[in-house]
């Protein structure tokens, strides 16, 4: 390696330090609003567009270390930048320059923290974030990852005046520690007996016996507490609507990535071995969670906390298609494993993208409307018809159809469980067509909850007469919107190009790549042309084509008149925006189908009230059957530690002097 | 690629677009029949089509964008999902574009447009609708898919032609595994194109509609368009059970003229054969509540899902 020359990690180094620059002017400048919306977050929003460059550059050339002067004397930083590491830095600088961008109009003075400290805040968390991601040694790691969190939890509790937003911001924290508490123990048993905790003595060490199954379960946990694996899910419900959505979009789009990351970088780099049934471990648990968190979005009233479920369905997503690449790479089918791993980063960044979209669109339309609630929204596509338009964009992306990004994803995962039955077990033989049934179900449950949404809140007549006065997003949040969108559609046509990049990941994690099995640079054949082919650009192009056509030879052949009238309804003289579907009515035939998941309290009027009210409340039965105990427990035992304090100093001098005896018999 | 496998790839495409609303015409043809009614001319869907293709559009005062693009997206999916089917060829140059799992894909984006559109006006059956065709449509989707999973298992290749090739070179021998798949097929397909007893397309009574619950507010050129649409969407999914399950007399290879001619009365005579099944089915069933449908639409879903078991396991 040519020290002299200015490689990708320095100029990674280099965007990291330009958001502390970025963050230190605003906490200098805390009340200057303008500065801060309309110079510092489009400059941050650059840096991102760079650190995507600089991201792709990185993908396609070799690693490099380096060794920084940071950290305490005798344990300096150890950075690196892999292929790994520099995916993921272009997925947080894709999905952060539309964030910042949008950041730059969304923010106001007036949400309880000055502009300049939340200007600190975002941009700690994105340089904490990209230092996750170059760490290379665990405590680099833990450090980034502690800063992370902090920076993420001041920022949910930006509007801290409410109480629930700081119980949100509480529960969110404690999950997160639950998780690096994990997290720590799994670099534990990862440490080279020298107690050397850098990552390449990590892959060096060859432990045996029970440790590497260990560190893979702690790593499961620990990462995903932070990606929102069920059942450690429940801080995401909470904290995504709590934060201002920008912070929303961050968290989902890109922090819950880094938790893929971790579980990455542990199970297919550091770990020298892997057996077969962490790979099924990993499926099921996905699986669950990607039923879970959709089936829980379809009945969701709050928009903020519908994408926050769904984005616990995407990770379930993410972590079956990971359970996937591990059951093939145990069995030597580099290939295939290949397959689903170019399906967990795309999908990965699929979602950052779509969602990041959708998690803005909601914030333009709370600024707007200052409403979360489904049920008050309707009928925004008038109002506000671009952020309507992009949104729809990323509702079809997300539900997974073609010839958006969600569905390149997803067909690339169903096709690495078609090829499955090549596998030498007859149990997993069995398992995965399960599998595969589970994961269609919930990709189709999907379409079932974006239609919901962007039906809900953009379509059909306003359910408040305050929805009149809404507008359209400002100039920054429109072009924030469009930048999102155009990459979920670029995303989608042009599959070959971006898996020619993610190849590079694949080869230096499985060994093996996905491009040159004979697609061209518009078709896409992941094994071989006449298996299985896809080519999103000509099914784009035919579809607009024929609808122009239709539109044409219907208009050329017949005419264009066109009136406006009232609407028909079968013939109801009386229609009012109260008799559409409800966002209650509109998830209520799942609710119903899966009642087994929810835990609900209804109340149904009798028919002789004369006020009569309904009131439903969905819950989530995690709560009850692991928090609650959990809690009770921790209550249980802080009461008998309370016994002990009587708070009398004479009682506490005497418990010292009781210690000190203790101790001197003791040590003598 | 070559210019006859476009030319037999647009024979096809144009073959569907005509032949959609007679099999439409066909079918109500023999339900009046079965129940001792006078049938209708087989060319009323086309009388039809024309006659809305020559009036005035009305649409609703707030209809956005959402509601008049649908129909085109609609009839666009569905006329793609044309040239993907094998019905009397399989040399389809565009198949290699989309295979499958993207069939499902086109006729998931078909519905959720007209879904979306059902919602546009805000009005109370329009939401009613669209609830109900996403709720008929999560069971339905995955039990197709795991059907196409069945059959592209056994075929080793998602691809649509190679998957009738080789079905078509099978021994001539009932399987399992292509028998519980194709009953989850026949059951996914009537509730897919709102057939009794998942729908009925022959009522406007309020509780019970869901497909026409939709497109209530459509007329004219738009609702022209949803209609041959839904015949082309039944017409695709009687050539997809065709293909899978009797995939026999579709042409094979690339410019075999002779074989492509005979491959059309094949496929007519198929599908009039298969177009007095489904009056029958429909003459002889009652429609289900609609929380009854997701009964039947699991039990489609499990059968498809053993059908996917049994070829795994037993390789029968």
């Amino acid at each position: 390696m040519n020290a002299a020359a200015f490689s990708t990690l320095d100029a990674t180094l280099l965007v990291v330090l330009a958001w502390m620059i970025i963050g230190s002017i605003g906490i200098a400048l805390p009340r200057r609003l303008t500065l801060i919306a309309h110079v510092l977050f489009p400059a941050s929003a650059a840096v991102s567009a760079m650190l995507v460059v600089i991201g792709a550059m990185a993908l396609l050339g070799s690693p490099h270390t380096a060794v920084l002067p940071l950290g305490l004397p005798s344990l300096p930083f150890h950075v690196r930048l892999d292929p790994l590491a520099a995916f993921f830095l272009v997925v947080l600088g894709a999905a952060s320059a539309g964030i910042s961008l949008f950041s730059a109009g969304y923010f106001r003075s007036s949400e309880g923290t000055p502009p300049g400290l939340v200007c600190l805040q975002y941009h700690v968390f994105l340089a904490a974030m990209a230092f996750v991601l170059v760490a290379d040694d665990a405590y680099a790691f833990m450090v980034a990852w502690e800063t992370m969190a902090l920076a993420s939890f001041f920022l949910v509790t930006t509007d801290h005046r409410h109480p629930e937003i700081r119980r949100a911001g509480f529960l969110y924290l404690l999950i997160a520690h639950v998780g690096a508490i994990a997290i720590l123990l799994c670099f534990g048993v990862l440490q080279d007996p020298g107690g050397d905790y850098t990552f390449a003595n990590m892959r060096a060490v060859h432990r045996d016996g029970a440790w590497p199954s260990i560190a893979f379960f702690l790593a499961l946990v620990g990462f995903g507490a932070k990606a929102g694996v069920v059942p450690l899910h429940v801080w995401l419900p909470e904290a995504h609507p709590a934060a201002p959505s920008p912070v929303s979009a961050l968290m989902s789009g890109v922090m819950l990535k880094t938790a893929i990351y971790g579980l990455l970088r542990v199970t297919f780099d550091l770990l020298h071995t892997q057996v077969w049934w962490w790979g099924a471990i990993a499926l099921a648990v996905g699986l669950v969670t990607a039923l879970y968190g959709v089936i829980f979005a379809t009945v969701q009233t709050d928009m903020k906390r519908l994408l926050a479920y769904s984005s616990i369905e995407n990770i379930g997503i993410i972590v079956t298609g990971i359970g996937l690449a591990i059951l093939f790479n145990t069995y030597g089918k580099e290939l295939l494993a290949a397959v689903a791993l170019t399906a967990v980063l795309y999908h990965t960044i699929n979602h950052a993208l779509f969602k990041s979209l959708l998690f803005l669109a909601t914030g333009s339309v709370l600024h707007s409307t200052r409403e979360r609630s489904l049920g008050k929204l309707g009928g925004l596509i008038h109002r506000m018809p671009w952020v309507a338009w992009l949104a729809l964009i990323g509702t079809l992306a997300s539900a997974g159809l073609p010839p958006l990004n969600g569905f390149v994803s997803e067909w690339l995962l169903l096709q690495a469980f078609l090829f499955t039955p090549s596998l030498p077990q007859s149990f997993i033989n069995m398992l995965v067509p399960l599998a595969a049934a589970a994961l269609v179900l919930a990709a189709a449950l999907a379409g079932y909850v974006m239609v919901k949404f962007f039906g809900i809140i953009f379509l059909g007549q306003p359910r408040e007469n305050t929805l009149a006065y809404a507008h359209d997003a400002g100039r920054f949040e429109r072009v924030a919107l469009c930048v999102l969108a155009v990459a979920c559609v670029l995303l989608g046509v042009l599959p070959v190009q971006v898996i020619g990049l993610l190849d590079r990941v694949n080869q230096a994690l499985v060994g093996s790549t996905v491009g040159g099995h004979g697609g061209s640079w518009v078709l896409l054949a992941p094994i071989a042309p006449d298996r299985a082919s896809y080519s999103p650009l000509i099914v784009l192009v035919v579809i607009v084509a024929v609808v122009l056509l239709t539109i044409q030879v219907v208009h050329r052949y017949y005419h264009g008149r066109l009136r406006r009238g009232a609407p028909w309804d079968c013939g109801f003289p009386l229609q009012t925006p109260r008799m559409q579907d409800t966002a209650e009515g509109f998830g209520q035939p799942i609710r119903q189908v899966f009642e087994i998941f929810f835990r609900i309290e209804r109340h149904l009027p009798s028919p002789f009230d004369n006020a009569p009210r309904y009131t439903v409340r969905v819950e989530d039965r995690w709560w009850y059957l692991l928090y609650a105990p959990v809690a009770t427990a921790v209550d249980f035992l802080a009461r008998l530690i309370g016994l002990i304090q009587q708070g009398r100093i004479a009682v506490y001098l005497l418990y010292s002097f009781a210690t000190l005896i203790a101790l001197l018999y003791l040590v003598r | 690629m070559s210019y006859t496998g476009i030319l037999s790839q647009l024979l096809q495409v144009a073959l569907a677009l005509a032949l959609a609303p007679l099999l439409m015409g066909w079918i109500n043809q023999c339900r009046a029949w079965l129940s001792n009614k006078r049938a209708p001319p087989i060319t009323l869907p086309y009388r039809t089509i024309v006659k809305l293709f020559h009036k005035d559009a009305v649409v609703a005062n707030n209809a956005s964008g959402v509601f008049r693009i649908a129909p085109y997206v609609m009839f666009g999916s569905m006329a793609c999902a044309a040239a993907i089917v094998p019905s009397i060829a399989t040399d389809l140059p565009f198949a290699a574009a989309a295979d499958a799992i993207a069939l499902v894909g086109l006729f998931a984006l078909a519905r959720v447009f007209i879904a979306l559109a059902a919602m546009d006006i805000g009005t109370a059956f329009g939401s009613l609708g669209a609830r109900r065709e996403m709720f008929v449509g999560f069971l339905a989707e995955p039990a197709l898919l795991m059907v196409l999973f069945t059959v592209a298992l056994i075929s080793n290749s998602t691809s649509l032609p190679t998957i009738v090739e080789t079905l078509a070179h099978r021994e001539l021998v009932i399987y399992p595994s292509l028998a519980f798949a194709g009953v989850a097929f026949t059951m996914v397909s009537l509730a897919e194109n709102a057939r009794i007893p998942i729908d009925n397309p022959a009522t406007h009574l309020e509780l019970t509609m869901i497909h026409e619950a939709m497109v209530l507010e459509y007329s004219a050129r738009h609702l022209a368009l949803i209609e041959w649409a839904s015949a082309l969407k039944l017409f695709n999914y009687s050539c997809i059970g065709l293909a899978l399950f009797l995939p026999f007399g579709i042409a094979e290879g690339s410019g075999d003229w002779i074989a492509i001619a005979l491959a059309m009365p094949a496929l007519i005579g198929k599908l009039l054969v298969g177009g007095v099944a489904l009056a029958f089915i429909e003459t002889v069933s009652a429609k289900l509540r609609i929380f009854r449908a997701p009964e039947f639409l699991g039990t489609a879903f499990l059968l498809a899902v053993l059908a996917m078991l049994v070829n795994q396991l037993l390789g029968a």
